[in-house]
């Protein structure tokens, strides 16, 4: 019993760094329409600036995750405006293949300013000492990282779903022509949105940096796990996404513990049959 | 510079001339992962090679040595084959060195007698390399090497029941292997082998199945990089380390290049190598100091680099030995045998399997008076053959 429980609380924390990397890409996908495959990058960034405003800098660690979020949104504007803009509504190929460019250059770029070795972000003492559940000892950051998740969850859903901006970012996704012609800046709207999955990608980045050390191939490395989450739980849909993050990270810890000889068998098996019972993904919006 | 030195400059530079008009080149070709995710491995070849280079001259008995450096990113035995045959055919290399992976190196042993060269690996550490062709010598450690003495060790630190956790790859399983059998010798019992997938992200669960065996300690191997970090972190914060449980590995997964990054976690970890960069001896102080000039900072120094400047002498050897001549036969067999004090201890060549014969030490996560991590040596288990080839 104490060991399911056990796995639980793992699968739990680990669902939760998926999700606050994913939901990014998830809005981008859903609401903006844009196959982003360089959504791993965007959290690659924010974790070499975290690493570096740490080591060369010596700020601690809450300024390090808000200089990494402000620096990965001051990148990504400038991206939205000159690379992304062209993009709205192009045939999802052409996506793929700009998106996967631009992965490419971030790595290129990233590895030459700071190295090829693998960056650390050093966690504050309250994190980083194990806390006693009772029955078996949890990382602090592990519950830090829950914690953040289901804030990300709940304020995006606030955002969406009960703000004057959420109503406009709605009215734009489905008739960008008639919201414009209704006086909504759909441009403005997009760029928006776009800094904030980017921003959520790098808040991702940072605090899930335990789960998915930051490397010069992260980017590369993770993306597959990115859009499966995005897949089975429906794109744009922040419950879906939550949903799919706490099932594929439970079906992916038991599978690890129970017969780790079988790789991620289980987990692509999960996602083969979810995908064929589900083919808009759990809580998917028709397109 | 002053007129006097110019004249000086010159008429050496004259004096060279001539002598150079009598020798000839002997182009070297190194396959190694220069870009990538595995650059800093090849940077550290390089470092190797030029830290010999530097320290012992740029030419074996007049006969001028040039380097040809050739890219690999990753294991793909395709392209390993056709760079070693370019380097061959097209810049007619007398000589091979370098390869990172195992699966490169083997598909370049059946070229070597064709094309009447000598192969000397400078990492690649599976046993059955040396079996498939004559012309090869090796210079590194292999896995079975490495992780045998901990066997006895574990014992004679009153562990009994061990949990082996590895990689579900090649290297992975040779390491299981080893220990197993060192272990079991020793008399100790494996209780459970676990083999984690490659891309594992989260290691928590590993951690739970190893507290749920009640072993005494774990023995690990994983690739270095990314995976060695998330495993050494969930063995800190899993509790596992509080509760008691040993943590026994192959020094792979505490290579002096990731100890930063492993922090303060990986302190009193136990591992077995051939080669820590702190190994105290005259020879590895010239080595540390050449090689880290070579690679621009001593932080970014790794094993690769020993295995490098030792395969470097022993291609210099092969040089002297035939002449500046291409003749494989007689350059493998006049380094059979050989014995040299490497920066990581003395060292000799098999005659028999042409696998290089070395000290193995134990080693402990410490920190120096800086406040930096590094291996230090605590125990050694001298003249180690390779128990990988024996068996074979």
């Amino acid at each position: 019993m104490q060991t399911v429980f056990s796995i639980a609380i793992d699968a739990f924390a680990y669902g939760m760094a998926l999700f606050i990397i994913c939901i990014g890409l998830s809005l981008t996908m859903g609401l903006m329409r844009v196959v982003n495959l360089a959504h791993g990058a965007f959290a690659m960034i924010a974790g070499y600036i975290a690493s570096y405003a740490q080591r060369e800098l010596g700020a601690g660690y809450a300024a390090a995750l808000l200089l990494a979020i402000l620096g990965t949104v001051a990148v990504s504007i400038p991206l939205e405006r000159f690379l992304y803009r062209r993009i709205y509504g192009s045939p999802q190929l052409t996506q793929v293949l700009m998106t996967i460019g631009i992965t490419f250059c971030v790595i290129g770029i990233t590895n030459f300013f700071f190295g090829p070795t693998l960056k650390t972000i050093a966690l504050p003492a309250s994190l980083s000492t194990p806390v006693d559940l009772g029955f078996r000892a949890v990382a602090g950051h592990r519950l830090f990282v829950m914690a953040c998740g289901l804030v990300v969850a709940a304020g995006l859903w606030f955002l969406i779903e009960r703000t004057a901006f959420g109503i406009r970012l709605r009215a734009t996704v489905d008739n960008a022509g008639m919201a414009d012609a209704l006086g909504v800046r759909t441009q403005a709207v997009y760029a928006v949105s776009f800094a904030i999955a980017m921003g959520l990608a790098a808040l991702g980045g940072v605090v899930g940096a335990e789960f998915l050390p930051i490397e010069p191939y992260y980017a590369l490395r993770y993306m597959v796990t990115f859009l499966v989450v995005v897949s089975v739980g429906g794109a744009g849909s922040i419950p879906g996404a939550l949903l799919a993050c706490l099932v594929l990270g439970a079906i992916d810890t038991t599978g690890r513990y129970l017969m780790p000889d079988f790789g991620n068998f289980f987990f692509y098996a999960a996602v083969i049959a979810i995908v064929c019972v589900f083919p808009r993904g759990f809580l998917g919006r028709a397109q | 510079m002053s007129g006097r030195k110019l004249l000086c400059a010159a008429v050496g530079a004259l004096l060279a001339g001539t002598v150079a008009a009598a020798a000839d080149t002997v182009k070297v070709g190194i396959i190694g992962p220069f870009s990538g995710p595995f650059a800093l491995q090849g940077k550290n070849f390089q470092a190797g090679v030029e830290a010999y280079m530097a320290l012992n001259g740029k030419s074996v008995k007049g006969h001028e040595v040039e380097v040809i450096y050739r890219d690999l990113p990753a294991a793909n035995p395709q392209q390993s084959r056709a760079l070693a045959q370019e380097l061959i055919v097209k810049d007619k290399v007398q000589y091979l060195g370098g390869v990172y992976f195992t699966p490169d190196a083997m598909a370049i042993t059946p070229l070597l007698a064709q094309a009447n060269t000598p192969l000397v690996i400078f990492n690649a550490a599976t046993s059955a390399i040396m079996t498939q062709s004559p012309l090869v010598v090796r210079t590194s450690f292999t896995t079975a090497q490495t992780t045998t003495p901990l066997g006895k060790i574990a014992i004679e630190r009153g562990i009994r029941k061990v949990i082996t956790a590895v990689s579900d790859y090649g290297p992975g399983i040779d390491a299981e292997v080893a220990f197993k059998k060192a272990f079991e010798a020793a008399g100790g019992q494996v209780v459970e082998s676990v083999r984690m997938p490659l891309s594992t992200n989260d290691f928590s669960p590993i951690m739970q199945r190893i507290r749920d065996s009640k072993a005494d300690a774990v023995f690990a191997f994983l690739p270095s990089g990314p995976t060695t970090l998330g495993f050494v972190k969930a063995y800190n914060e899993t509790g596992l380390k509080q509760a008691g449980i040993k943590f026994l590995a192959p020094g792979d997964l505490t290579q002096e290049s990731d100890l930063p990054a492993l922090g303060d976690g990986a302190l009193g970890l136990l591992t077995t190598f051939h080669y820590a960069v702190s190994h105290d001896s005259p020879e590895n102080k010239r080595f540390v100091e050449a090689a880290s000039k070579a690679i621009g900072g001593a932080e970014q120094l790794s094993f690769p680099a020993v295995g490098a400047y030792d395969g470097m002498h022993v291609i210099y050897k092969m040089i002297e030995a035939t002449d500046g001549k291409q003749d494989a036969k007689k350059a493998v067999d006049a380094v059979k045998g050989m014995a040299w004090t490497s920066p990581r201890g003395p060292v000799s060549i098999d005659p028999e399997t042409r696998h290089v014969t070395e000290n193995i030490y134990l080693r402990e996560v410490a920190k120096d008076a800086n406040g930096r991590l590094y291996n230090k040596e605590i125990q050694t288990f001298p003249n180690q053959k390779d128990p990988g080839l024996a068996t074979q």
